[in-house]
């Protein structure tokens, strides 16, 4: 019976379906906790106030968002040193994040809920996102202009918005001014002292050189003067207005506007409002620089580093791959080197990539940036150009670690081709090299997109190798800017890969950092899909275009 | 064989002598084959071919499969080149001149010697790019130019009425019959002299094999067609000439009525009476 039900072959289709369904749970899973997870933590949290006394110790108020809540069994409670009543089962902890930390050292605390008295949550709470010291949570007392108070009580919160608004114009301008014309000005005054101290190495600085190189000098301190008085003046006008605010335990604090990144009261806010507060964090998430160790703010130096990357390496590991391929199939004589080749080449994607990245480390920067420093560049010495690591080394490394896919794909796109396509070219009169980039390369351009998408995903998700060879905690500038050549291949970069690792496991603040990598690792696997996408549609379209003979 | 090589022999030294100024003169040679030998490797296809073919007539080579028919048909256009382990030995004179001299450029020969074969390949290109292939290879990139030969081409092909409002159309979305008159006419849009057929109607149905039929009946006012057929009745009704082949061996050449009515070899005369092939 049980042997017919074998020969049957039911089993065997109940144990591919039990295959595949595993491996969809698991994708959904990873998915779908990290979505979870990640898009939840930009809504705004009810804030709680508990008024909470542990045995033995003065009662005191909490103020904070409920983040997580743990069970435990009363036995192991005991056994971690708890005070256990008999009847007891279980212990109820909640992790409360209070923030705070300037004024309590933690942004978290663990308290037992079996000690919370009284649980309330007033509409007047308020949450101030900060640039220094993270969250603050508390209550307006009053607002102030130049050390006087201009409101209080329920008036002061909307002077305060609008006063915040004005903060943040005049921020930006700060800002603005700092990155974009004094860091011009910076950059231009370097790249004279390099032009300077060539033409000494070159013992052709005379007299006029030198003078036109101080006029230049002169124009650029002129600018940067005047760029310095307008900050002094938009430095004085942030710096004058600040709120007071008090905490749980009562005392008041003063925090200078200029520190303060937007104010809320969610537990006054309606739906409308929530969705409109979710909305600006996701942009801040998606497009401004990050703060405060990583761990608040944006990711977009990250997102554009890792696009950025993933482009160059395309670029790069593309045309190198297809060239091999077709010297491999097309041209080489078929036999032993070829097979040796073939199988050298398979298996160096097999390499674990931190590998690759030791070899970029000590290869491509340390040598061949070194020499090309010496070269080129010896007006920097000390100072590296591309003697260190950076995105045009990171974008070679991965190139060179995608390369083996390329390869491969675009040969087995080659040898797709039928026959009769190519000696239908060459009884035209084609020479092999008319037949090859006429007919041949086209129709097997699908198969080297799928290379590009199969690099591309595994590029877009590297980060042992990069942290070797160009990728950075937090990279002052981006890659491409407005200062010319435009685009800096010998800058440091981030990368979102990176950036979980870093928010993760380095920052100071694990617990508080927790959800951004959650955000983080979503957006990761949605740029990757983002890119991957991209590749597919182009190469469906080539598909369609090319589609081959049957047969 | 001694007999049929003196009779050759005596055609070709007859139109040498003719010289030029006659060279529409109906049976001047236009391809003579010199004892070709023909290797796979250790494996010898051919043997000791010696032939013409004349100028604007068609030939057909029959036989049964395997016998050389087809590896005799690419030497003409030197596409066994592409097979790594053929070896030639022999002289093919296109025009009196060798196709197999070292000073030959092999892909300006193959413009002279136009190939259509057994299943239609035309490029996944539309129907006018595969037209102008040949020209856009020889640089010829002036659009006027460009669609006054992909018209006269189609024409040529007999496919201008069914194709002139789909030029744009990709050329694999049209029938099996269509696309090998499509690739005709891509091989006599670079004007070759002459045009090898490989058992051009082989996968094609009755109708369409009709068409490329009365097609090679036109084309043979212009250009020298060599055609490989496995069917006998095919080449009785379109060729000039044909030539049996066995083995790798030419077994006999001739008239095409003659062939047919009145073989002169026994081998001959039991393949075309079906005794076996």
């Amino acid at each position: 019976m049980i042997k017919l039900w074998f020969k049957s072959g039911v089993p065997w289709i109940w144990l591919n379906a039990a295959a595949v369904s595993t491996c969809l749970i698991m994708i959904v899973g990873v998915l779908g906790l990290v979505t979870v997870r990640g898009v939840v933590h930009f809504w705004p949290h009810q804030v709680i106030r508990l008024s909470y006394q542990e045995e033995g110790k003065p009662p005191r108020i909490i103020i904070g968002e409920k983040v997580d809540t743990s069970i435990t069994p009363a036995a192991m409670a005991k056994s971690t040193g708890f005070k256990m009543a008999d009847d007891e089962e279980t212990l109820v902890q909640y992790l409360i994040k209070t923030g705070n930390r300037d004024l309590t050292g933690t942004d978290f605390l663990w308290i037992q809920a079996r000690n919370v008295k009284e649980q309330s949550a007033p509409v007047d709470l308020m949450v101030i996102e900060r640039r220094e010291w993270g969250n603050f949570y508390g209550q307006l007392l009053e607002v102030k202009e130049d050390h006087k108070t201009i409101a209080t009580g329920t008036q002061a919160w909307p002077i305060l918005q609008t006063k915040i608004d004005e903060a943040l114009a005049v921020f930006k301008e700060i800002a603005h001014l700092e990155k974009k014309e004094i860091g011009a000005i910076n950059y231009a005054l370097e790249r004279l002292r390099l032009k300077q101290r060539k033409l000494e190495l070159q013992n052709s600085l005379d007299d006029a050189a030198k003078q036109e190189i101080a006029a230049e000098k002169a124009g650029y301190e002129v600018d940067y003067k005047q760029y310095q008085a307008q900050l002094a003046t938009l430095y004085q006008k942030i710096r004058r207005d600040s709120l007071v605010a008090t905490t749980e335990s009562g005392a008041t604090l003063e925090v200078p506007m200029a520190k303060v990144v937007r104010a809320f009261q969610p537990n006054a806010m309606s739906l409308f409002d929530k969705m409109v507060h979710y909305g600006t964090k996701v942009v801040e998430f998606l497009a401004d620089d990050p703060r405060e160790a990583n761990t608040e703010g944006g990711i977009f130096p990250a997102i554009f580093g890792t696009v950025m990357m993933v482009m160059m390496m395309s670029v790069i590991v593309t045309p190198f791959g297809v060239i091999a391929a077709v010297y491999l199939r097309e041209y080489a004589k078929q036999g032993f080197t070829t097979r040796l080749i073939r199988i050298a080449v398979n298996n160096l994607a097999g390499v674990p990539s931190v590998v690759y990245g030791v070899f970029g480390l000590g290869f491509f920067v340390y040598i061949l940036g070194g020499n090309i420093d010496q070269l080129f560049f010896p007006e920097a010495a000390p100072a590296p150009v591309y003697g260190t690591p950076g995105l045009l080394w990171a974008s070679i490394t991965l190139a060179l670690l995608t390369l083996p896919v390329v390869i491969v794909s675009t040969e087995e796109g080659l040898a797709r081709i039928p026959s009769s396509i190519r000696e239908g070219s060459l009884a035209l009169g084609a020479t092999k090299l008319e037949t090859l980039w006429l007919t041949v390369l086209p129709m097997a351009s699908p198969a080297m997109m799928t290379g590009l998408i199969l690099a591309v995903a595994r590029a877009a998700g590297e980060v042992a190798p990069l942290m070797l060879v160009g990728v950075v905690k937090l990279a002052p500038t981006l890659p491409l800017d407005g200062n010319f050549p435009f685009l800096h291949l010998d800058r440091k970069f981030m990368h979102l890969g990176f950036h979980i690792y870093d928010v993760g496991f380095q920052s100071p603040n694990v617990e508080a950092a927790r959800p951004l990598v959650y955000a983080t690792a979503l957006l990761l696997v949605l740029v990757v899909i983002g890119l991957n996408l991209a590749a597919i549609v182009i190469r469906n379209n080539l598909r369609e275009k090319y589609r081959a003979l049957e047969g | 064989m001694s007999a049929q090589q003196a009779r050759t022999h005596a055609i070709d030294m007859s139109s040498v002598l003719r010289g030029k100024e006659e060279s529409q003169h109906p049976n001047e040679t236009c391809i003579k084959v010199e004892n070709l030998n023909l290797f796979y490797g250790e494996k010898q296809a051919l043997y000791d071919i010696n032939m013409e073919m004349p100028k604007k007539k068609v030939t057909a080579y029959i036989g049964p499969s395997g016998c050389g028919k087809s590896t005799l048909l690419r030497c003409i256009n030197r596409m066994n080149d592409l097979v790594d382990s053929a070896k030639i030995d022999g002289k093919i004179l296109l025009d009196g001149e060798n196709i197999y001299d070292k000073s030959v450029n092999v892909a300006a020969l193959r413009r002279r010697v136009g190939m259509v074969f057994q299943k239609p390949n035309p490029f996944p290109k539309s129907i006018f790019e595969n037209v102008a292939y040949g020209l856009r290879i020889q640089g010829v990139n002036d659009k006027r130019v460009l669609e006054e030969t992909v018209e006269k081409a189609l024409t040529g092909a007999a496919l201008w009425d069914e194709m002139k409002d789909r030029l744009n159309d990709n050329a694999l979305g049209i029938s099996g019959g269509q696309q090998q008159r499509l690739v005709i006419a891509r091989a006599i849009a670079i004007e070759p002299e002459v045009l090898l057929l490989d058992e051009p109607a082989s996968a094609l149905d009755p109708i369409s094999t009709l068409k490329i039929e009365e097609l090679i009946n036109e084309l043979k006012k212009q250009y020298t067609i060599v055609i490989v057929t496995h069917n006998m009745q095919q080449a009785a009704r379109v060729s000039d000439y044909t030539a049996f082949m066995y083995m790798g061996e030419l077994i006999e050449i001739g008239t095409t009525s003659e062939l047919f009515t009145n073989p002169v070899k026994k081998q001959t005369e039991d393949y075309i009476t079906g005794r076996y092939g």
